[in-house]
């Protein structure tokens, strides 16, 4: 009989369920984990030292490249930290956007992990599915900013511009039949606020088509319940948050409990786990989903019946606007200003965190008073989850490794930054 | 809020006393400075203690305040050339080339800072703890991944790109950087293109490292104006119209 010894794994870079590049060096004793040692930043561009060499609003771009799956989040962490220096109220309006858009986001990102997350463990038709609702949902992207992912569309002191009165029409191709298009731009006649409405009205459906693959599929259940158990005192020290720490049992919502944009008018609940396994915080991600369906629909409410600006009329902050530029002198001036200096912001240093699709983002400013950040640090939540790597996965066998970096949603671009 | 904010300010000066060597609470958020030597007993007491009750560290940061408060084109009085002066000026650690050095104009025991973020869930609050290592040269700090599990990449993150040792760490070693990385390149005498760029070398098939070729570039000088123009409670202080 040959002597069964220890051996070294090397999992990733190039493995499709790491996530994206992801190395992690595994001692295994059989199949057995023993240690995990998760070798990170091969996706290190340095964003926050690219920050700290530009004016302020040159980096916001930079904000939807970090966690690549929830843009429109990361912007509003960075933007809400800008804001609070320079102790700037945005329009009421712009805000209603904001928390629609953030909530959009979170419907991206958990549809994305569900996908991925499903396909690792080895559901393929999760993927297709999930993949089927982000279409809608980057259209929505497009028509607001330009841009299907990376949007850059709020600005401190508000956000882009106002939500579009029509929807982009597909288009008849050699591809696609005009059949076929005019069925594809049935539900996108109206504005955008009529198409996310309509979205809105469909997706319960959709994510009771995810749960009846899903929950109660025994080989689903095999692979996730009692898979990387973290109890409450744990998941404190391993500094998790978001659905991770919810998945733990711990009722804390940054919405709810130190709401900021207009949360504290939406209602909503906030689910909890009580196990902290894989399945627990799968569960917690699910109803997250309908949660934020249920407060897009009140921001389409409101958004309806309420027109207004959706910047800041302070020209020292916003660009002023076109007809401005060319007939007024002071518009012309803030203009140049703004877009060859930028503005400055007081000395000082804030910390913003927001909930995040992932957990809580933390944008963490210092200000020298001129008009590029001293230092910037963004505290990505994947880089706490990913850092209990080694806890989480020692004892289980290699094959519930993925479904750990599953459950832990991992993405590479917020945790290299 | 605010008020409750002031009495955790209040709460921290009583309790702590001199170990702390400031509380301030500015733009509503708590900021305490703590000694080296006192750090990880003020760090577990504000965990353990009830009346602060800090669960969680929710993020180290390193900061290297080596340049803080230089500019590159001056504001305060009217100047003779313009607004490009600035771009050409090679000060700032955007443009630094490789070999240049870079003059440090702050003190000494000044220059890394430790920066922690603890979140209590019981009391809602947020608390900013800093520290200063005292040595410019060879900044050491103690750890505290006894404390906060979570500490240990977040210290190993801070090591890897300001240089920052943490004594005690079971596991200090460079997070993010390439393997073999040389340098710090947080720190702002670290230039923004770096020191080597890499490519594969059909001869030797094999990948090499060479010193940079592209050239730093900066398009915007960095500009502090202290008038704060833009807020509109502050005029009475801004002394003119910019």
């Amino acid at each position: 009989m040959p002597e069964i010894k220890n051996y070294t794994l090397n999992f990733g870079p190039q493995h499709p369920a790491a996530h994206g590049v992801l190395r992690l060096v595994l001692e295994m004793d059989g199949e057995v984990i023993e240690r995990a040692d998760p070798h990170i930043g091969l996706l290190h561009r340095g964003t926050e030292k690219l920050a700290e060499t530009k004016p302020y609003n040159q980096s916001i771009g930079y904000m939807d490249r970090l966690d690549y799956v929830s843009m429109m989040c990361n912007e509003h962490g960075y933007v809400m930290a800008i804001e609070k220096l320079l102790e700037l109220d945005i329009p009421e309006r712009a805000k209603y956007i904001r928390v629609m858009f953030d909530e959009i986001t979170r419907i991206l990102n958990h549809l994305m992990w569900i996908g991925t997350h499903a396909l690792d463990v080895g559901a393929m038709t999760m993927f297709l599915y999930a993949f089927r609702e982000r279409e809608d949902l980057m259209d929505l992207y497009e028509a607001v900013s330009g841009t299907r992912m990376h949007a850059t569309y709020y600005r401190p002191g508000g956000v882009a511009r106002d939500l579009p009165d029509t929807m982009p029409q597909h288009q008849e191709n050699r591809w696609r039949s005009k059949k076929e298009a005019a069925r594809l731009n049935e539900n996108r006649q109206g504005s955008l606020l009529d198409f996310t409405e309509d979205f809105t009205r469909r997706f319960p459906g959709y994510v009771d088509e995810y749960e009846t693959l899903l929950t109660d599929n025994r080989i689903w259940k095999q692979r996730t319940v009692d898979i990387g158990v973290v109890s409450e005192e744990r998941a404190y020290q391993l500094g998790f948050t978001g659905p991770m720490l919810r998945g733990s049992g711990v009722e804390w919502d940054l919405r709810k409990k130190q709401p900021y944009e207009v949360y504290d008018r939406m209602d909503f609940d906030i689910p909890v786990g009580t196990n902290g396994d894989c399945y627990d915080r799968y569960l917690v991600r699910i109803e997250e989903m309908r949660q934020s369906n249920h407060i897009i629909k009140q921001c389409i409410d409101w958004l309806r019946q309420n027109p207004g600006i959706i910047m800041t009329e302070n020209h020292k902050v916003a660009p002023p606007r076109r007809e401005e530029i060319k007939a007024d002198m002071e518009g012309l001036i803030h203009h140049f200003k703004l877009f060859t200096e930028g503005y400055t912001l007081p000395a000082g240093e804030v910390y913003t965190a927001i909930e995040h699709p992932k957990g809580e983002l933390g944008v963490y400013l210092i200000s020298d008073g001129s008009n590029k950040p001293y230092r910037l640090k963004v505290r990505a939540p994947g880089f706490a989850h990913l850092s209990a790597m080694n806890e989480m996965a020692t004892g289980h066998m290699l094959a519930d490794v993925v479904a750990i970096i599953g459950t832990q949603d991992i993405v590479f671009g917020e945790i290299d930054r | 809020m605010s008020n409750s904010k002031q009495q955790l300010a209040d709460s921290l000066r009583d309790h702590f006393g001199d170990r702390l060597v400031s509380v301030n609470l500015e733009y509503k958020e708590i900021t305490a400075v703590v000694t080296v030597e006192n750090y990880v007993d003020v760090a577990t007491e504000l965990r353990d203690n009830p009346d602060f009750d800090f669960k969680q560290l929710v993020d180290l940061s390193g900061v290297d305040y080596s340049q803080f408060g230089q500019a590159e084109w001056q504001t305060d009085d009217a100047s003779r050339s313009g607004f490009s002066r600035g771009v050409d000026a090679a000060t700032s650690t955007g443009r630094l080339q490789f070999g240049d050095e870079l003059e440090s104009l702050s003190e000494v025991g000044s220059r890394f800072a430790v920066s922690c973020h603890f979140l209590s869930y019981s009391n809602n609050s947020r608390l900013r703890l800093k520290l200063f290592a005292p040595d410019d040269n060879f900044p050491v700090v103690p750890t505290i991944t006894e404390v906060w599990n979570v500490a240990d990449w977040y210290e190993r993150e801070a090591f890897d790109l300001f240089g920052i040792l943490f004594s005690g760490h079971p596991d200090l070693r460079r997070i993010l950087t390439d393997y073999g990385f040389v340098g710090h390149p947080f720190r702002k005498d670290f230039p923004l293109v770096g020191h080597v760029e890499m490519r594969y070398d059909p001869e030797k098939e094999r990948v090499v490292y060479e010193p940079v070729t592209i050239e730093a570039r900066v398009l915007v000088p960095k500009v502090i104006r202290q008038d704060h123009r833009y807020i509109a409670d502050e005029q009475d202080e801004a002394n003119g119209d910019a």
